[in-house]
């Protein structure tokens, strides 16, 4: 069953419902908390946790056309990235230059 | 000591709108948000949505792995199948919002001023919103954090555009550059955000445990990753506290 029809009322009832009703939750959840409370430090590390998942799950199970890419290209990029922004003064936009660049030099060098 | 909530002026209320908003543009991930959106207009253009559609989609959702699942399952899969894998893949708000509130309420904050900057909040937003409210003053943080999260919005929308725009056109290794961009920024940001002990810890461990439950094929591993590593994290740093 689909809706052809209808896809405003899929977007409110099936994309944007299942999606919203977690941030109510943590809201619920969340308030009463005092920031330096012991759980709200363990809801942080497991947030922070879950943020790290997502990178890996993209990295190393990644969509589309990134998955064209092999593995180690894509860690090699990962790591030097994060390399280049020890190296620069901690700076993101350095890190996210260089593990790009190795993508592209990875991903040329290594097509058939 | 006296704890009389202040409001803040509507000047002050406006001026840290602004500052959030600018910040949200000197942020990478303005422009991570703007080539990922590209992907994601693209990809909406390809199973035949409308243009208004995949606008409404961003500003509704505001969460680009529950987009992408909408986008590329609705035409084939039942609705009940795509409301749950829609509802897994942001899961992930909970922790996120609930460690975010104590975060960003002063004593005069409302629960109803909450339900934007809830709505607000996806990976990117958080992850700068985290690392840049501490220097905000507490009365002003939740119009910045509106202003930080409408900006980022506004990026996804613009990128969606272009996207839906360019459609079919976008070269293979210009897509894969794209789509690269999202974990190499979360990881840059989530390293320059991460000082302490417990932090650090948490996002290293979910890096590594991560891959394994996935690959264990568990189900539900996003969530698990993060009890299991945040868990462990939080551990460490209470034995650590007590040796002390």
């Amino acid at each position: 069953m689909n809706f052809p029809m209808e896809p405003y009322l899929a977007l409110l009832l099936i994309g944007f419902l299942p999606s919203e009703v977690w941030r109510w939750l943590g809201l619920l959840f969340g308030r009463g908390l005092d920031e330096n409370s012991e759980i709200i430090l363990w809801v942080r590390a497991v947030a922070t946790a879950l943020v790290a998942a997502v990178v890996a799950r993209i990295v190393l199970f990644p969509p589309g056309a990134l998955a064209a890419v092999p593995v180690e290209v894509r860690l090699a990029a990962l790591g030097l990235g994060f390399l280049a922004f020890l190296v620069f003064r901690r700076s993101a936009f350095a890190g996210v230059i260089v593990g790009e660049a190795v993508l592209i030099g990875g991903a040329a060098a290594l097509a058939p | 000591m006296s704890q009389t909530p202040i409001e803040p002026s509507p000047a002050t209320t406006r001026a840290a709108f602004l500052n959030g908003l600018g910040a949200a543009w000197r942020s990478i991930f303005a422009y991570v948000l703007v080539g990922n959106y590209i992907g994601i207009g693209a990809l909406s253009y390809e199973f035949g949505f409308s243009l208004p559609w995949m606008i409404l989609s961003t500003l509704v959702i505001w969460a680009a792995p529950a987009q992408v699942i909408l986008i590329s399952t609705l035409t084939t899969a039942t609705l009940l199948e795509v409301a749950i894998a829609v509802g897994l893949s942001s899961a992930r708000f909970l922790p996120m919002v609930a460690a975010l509130v104590p975060l960003l309420k002063a004593a005069h904050t409302r629960q109803f001023q909450l339900l934007l900057p809830s709505h607000l909040t996806a990976i990117s937003v958080w992850v700068e919103g985290m690392r840049m409210l501490p220097q905000v003053p507490r009365a002003e943080r939740v119009p910045f954090y509106n202003g930080l999260g409408l900006g980022l919005l506004s990026a996804a929308v613009i990128g969606s555009v272009i996207g839906y725009a360019l459609a079919a056109r976008l070269p293979p290794l210009l897509a894969t550059t794209l789509l690269f961009f999202t974990p190499i920024a979360i990881l840059m940001s989530s390293a320059r955000n991460s000082t302490t002990l417990i932090d650090r810890l948490a996002f290293v461990l979910g890096l590594v445990i991560g891959p394994l439950l996935a690959a264990q094929k568990v189900k539900l591993d996003l969530m698990w990753t993060g009890l299991v590593a945040g868990t462990i994290a939080y551990a460490v740093h209470r034995l650590r506290e007590k040796w002390r």
